[in-house]
């Protein structure tokens, strides 16, 4: 195991794990937002505590998310110094502004809703809310306009040894950067939304408060729709984004081996990697990727085998996880919109409930899908086309990583653990528990 | 003034307002174990810092991203240079942030037990390797002329780096029981404030230990006798030490706390002064130190960061000023007695 292995799989380790709570903070900020300003607009008491309730479970899942990303920061510095050094100069100053933009106004009024109830007017204390989404969603903006420069490295040029800043507006305001925003918070929006029905459902099931989680259903149920069905028309956008910037991604994400004209795409196929083939196809597509990707059945698209390879993905690793999130992405689609015509007999429809509560899960892995995709699909490059990851690690012994690797394994997933749990038990228990 | 030199002091500032303000969070759960001598005094301790703590270590968040921004070099090879440190550091911190939001969540003794402790190392633990690790970040660590450091964890564990630890934790320390004198009544007040009457006259012999020290370990001094106007940022700093014990004997606890604040800043940049301009000083030769000219950014990166600096900050200073007001005042019995209370 040597520091290059092993500061990959730290930093995947814990990227993973903080994405686990990153989207649920994201979405869930903004219904818990909704659901305080109805109680505001309408003074019904059943808003309150939807708002409680729902917040209460929001709260355990914002503290894991906040401590598991400090480490994230502080990595770039500690396990990829040579990257740090290479692009600091433009990669360092958008953390620094999602710190100081973003993380300060998040992580300061969390505390004054929290413990604000008193202090502040019903309709102030509600707009804290908003504040806490908008910030977090802000912060997602910035690590994401990061992420996007990785991807497809814009605005800079090369002096004094290393990757210099000369265009911040074509850094901030890049395609790729739009498209991998609204991507990740469609995203987690849709998390956000299976979260809350399907923990509705549990209760619907029971007949349980059945008002309340009713209520609670609608309104994810609206949200999660809405994003599902947006995530599909931006998700194609953003394969044709890929397409246009990093056509080795693409070809790995369909294990296209040959440059085509009026290229195939499969429903799946699984690739040989050494021999450069696929070993199965199923689902033949004729044409379909270069429509997909080109808009143009006649278009040449590139195949895995016209690019060296020391440059090409894994390539199973990032066509299974594409097709599998794309996969999850229809089934949201599906389950939301079969839940739109079910909005008014929920529980009349134990089946439905029950494949909802069953289907909390499945968010949660096509967010990991789609990271594992974006950052498994780019390699061997840590930024696309200019620096590999395997020049960017620090110069450090690999006994120290190991020792902080097996700390992460263990700490994050007894926190993960525990922050799960946590957020099960005070789900189940519902909102009576929770008297204002 | 050169841009370099202006985010070198900015970048010291950012580091003096983390330590003023987590500081006492750190300072308060150091105290945890000791002053809480039952539930509700401990939840008291925890409510007394429930509503800030969160935005108060932003602050360390953004004199990180400021290093990776501002001074891309140093934030490398100091980051990667003092791994192991750094992640002691940062875990503990997780655990401390947990345990404050988790403690309330299940009524069982043990469980809650298990939290307190966490909390308690989650905030000793830090304010102590903060110390050691700007120490030995004064005093030079032996990194060569590639960036690439030559030494261990224990090589930070020496005499000089030790005493700096012992310093910040007791200035957090001091700090912390300033705070729980303002933010607590009966009998916790009267033990928070003998705690800190008890921590007075330690943190003087240490303080003065370590200006000494400071002088042998160091090439601090150079800049100051070189230039010894700026002895007065050492004056300002005792003066404000004695501050702390002036106003805490007249109980004028608030300008005790803010003599506090005044304490931790001019340590801050007695340090960050002492440095300027270099960083990192290597003690292996003095041609390998990264200092504010050798390691910034470009000239455009520090200029946008500057404008984005001089926007953001005050407005984060004036949200956060509003939320300290905002909860001011003592934590009482009844403030706990509220569900969402810590």
């Amino acid at each position: 195991m040597d520091v290059l292995l092993l500061s990959r799989l730290q930093f995947a380790a814990a990227t993973y794990f903080h994405f686990l709570f990153v989207p649920l903070t994201l979405g869930l900020s903004v219904l818990v937002a909704v659901m305080e300003t109805k109680y505001v607009r309408t003074d019904d008491e059943i808003y309150l505590k939807m708002t409680k309730f729902w917040g209460r479970l929001f709260l355990i899942n914002f503290a894991v998310g906040i401590v598991t990303g400090i480490t994230l920061e502080f990595q770039f510095g500690t396990n990829w110094s040579r990257y740090s050094a290479y692009v600091g100069d433009i990669f360092g100053s958008l953390l620094a502004i999602e710190a100081t933009a973003a993380f300060f106004l998040e992580s300061t009024l969390i505390g004054v809703w929290i413990f604000g109830w008193r202090k502040l007017s019903k309709k102030a204390h509600a707009v804290v809310m908003w504040f806490i989404a908008g910030a977090s969603s802000l912060s997602a903006v910035w690590i994401l306009i990061a992420n996007a420069w990785m991807q497809n490295p814009v605005g800079y040029t090369i002096r004094n040894a290393r990757a210099e800043l000369t265009d911040f507006s074509a850094v901030v305001f890049q395609k790729m950067a739009i498209l991998e925003i609204l991507h990740t918070l469609a995203a987690a929006y849709i998390l956000s939304a299976f979260f809350v029905m399907g923990i509705s459902a549990y209760h619907l099931l029971k007949k349980q408060n059945v008002d309340f989680f009713t209520k609670s259903f609608r309104l994810a149920l609206i949200f999660g729709l809405i994003f599902s069905i947006f995530i599909i028309a931006e998700g194609h956008m953003h394969g044709v984004g890929v397409a246009e910037k990093q056509p080795a991604k693409l070809a790995a994400m369909e294990c296209l081996w040959e440059t085509s004209e009026g290229a195939p795409a499969c429903l799946l196929a699984v690739p040989d990697e050494k021999g450069e083939k696929n070993l199965l196809e199923i689902g033949p597509m004729p044409k379909m990727l270069s429509i997909l990707a080109y808009h143009d059945p006649g278009a040449e698209v590139k195949g895995l085998k016209d690019f060296p390879k020391d440059e090409r993905p894994p390539v199973l690793i990032t066509a299974f996880s594409f097709k599998a999130m794309v996969g999850l992405a229809f089934y949201f689609v599906l389950m939301t919109v079969i839940g739109w015509f079910k909005r008014n007999r929920l529980t009349e429809s134990p089946l439905y409930l029950k494949l909802m509560l069953y289907s909390i899960p499945l968010p949660y892995l096509a967010n990991e899908l789609g990271w594992t995709l974006a950052e498994v699909g780019r390699q061997p490059w840590i930024v696309y086309g200019l620096m590999k990851t395997s020049d960017a690690v620090s110069p450090i012994s690999a006994s120290q990583v190991l020792v902080s690797f097996i700390a992460f394994i263990l700490v994050y997933g007894a926190l993960g653990a525990i922050g799960f749990y946590l957020i099960a038990k005070n789900a189940k228990k519902g909102p009576d528990s929770t008297a204002s | 003034m050169a841009l370099q030199t202006v985010w070198f002091f900015l970048w010291g500032l950012l580091w003096a307002v983390y330590f003023i303000t987590d500081g006492f969070d750190l300072g308060t759960g150091a105290l945890y174990l000791s002053l809480g001598r039952n539930e509700e005094e401990k939840r008291i301790i925890l409510n007394s810092i429930g509503p800030l703590w969160d935005g108060n270590e932003v602050w360390l968040i953004t004199a990180g991203g400021v290093t990776f921004a501002a001074f891309p070099i140093v934030y490398a090879v100091m980051f990667s240079s003092l791994y192991s440190a750094l992640m002691l550091i940062l875990f503990a911190l997780i655990i401390r942030g947990v345990s404050l939001e988790f403690r309330n969540k299940i009524e069982d003794p043990r469980w809650k037990k298990a939290w307190d402790i966490c909390f308690f190392i989650g905030s000793f633990a830090p304010a102590l390797l903060f110390g050691v690790a700007f120490a030995n970040i004064f005093m030079g660590i032996p990194i060569n002329e590639e960036g690439v450091y030559q030494g261990t964890l224990f090589t930070l564990l020496n005499p000089y780096g030790l005493l700096g630890g012992l310093l910040f934790l007791l200035l957090f320390m001091m700090h912390g029981s300033l705070w729980l004198a303002i933010k607590t009544e009966g009998e916790l007040h009267e033990n928070a404030v003998r705690v800190l009457h008890g921590l007075w006259p330690v943190l003087l012999v240490v303080a003065v230990t370590f200006l000494v020290a400071t002088k042998f370990f160091t090439g601090l001094y150079d800049n100051y006798i070189a230039h010894p106007i700026l002895f007065v940022v050492v004056l300002f700093t005792v003066l404000a030490l004695l501050g702390i014990k002036v106003y805490s004997t007249q109980k004028s606890y608030w300008k005790a706390w803010f003599s506090s604040a005044a304490t931790i800043a001019g340590a801050t940049f007695f340090g960050i002064i002492g440095l300027y301009p270099i960083m990192l000083p290597s003690s292996i030769d003095a041609g390998y130190s990264l200092t504010a000219y050798n390691s910034s950014s470009s000239p455009l990166t520090l200029t946008i960061m500057l404008v984005v600096a001089v926007i953001f900050l005050p407005v984060v200073i004036a949200y956060q000023a509003w939320t300290y007001n905002l909860f001011k005042g003592k934590v009482t019995e009844e403030d706990i007695s509220h569900e969402e209370a810590y």
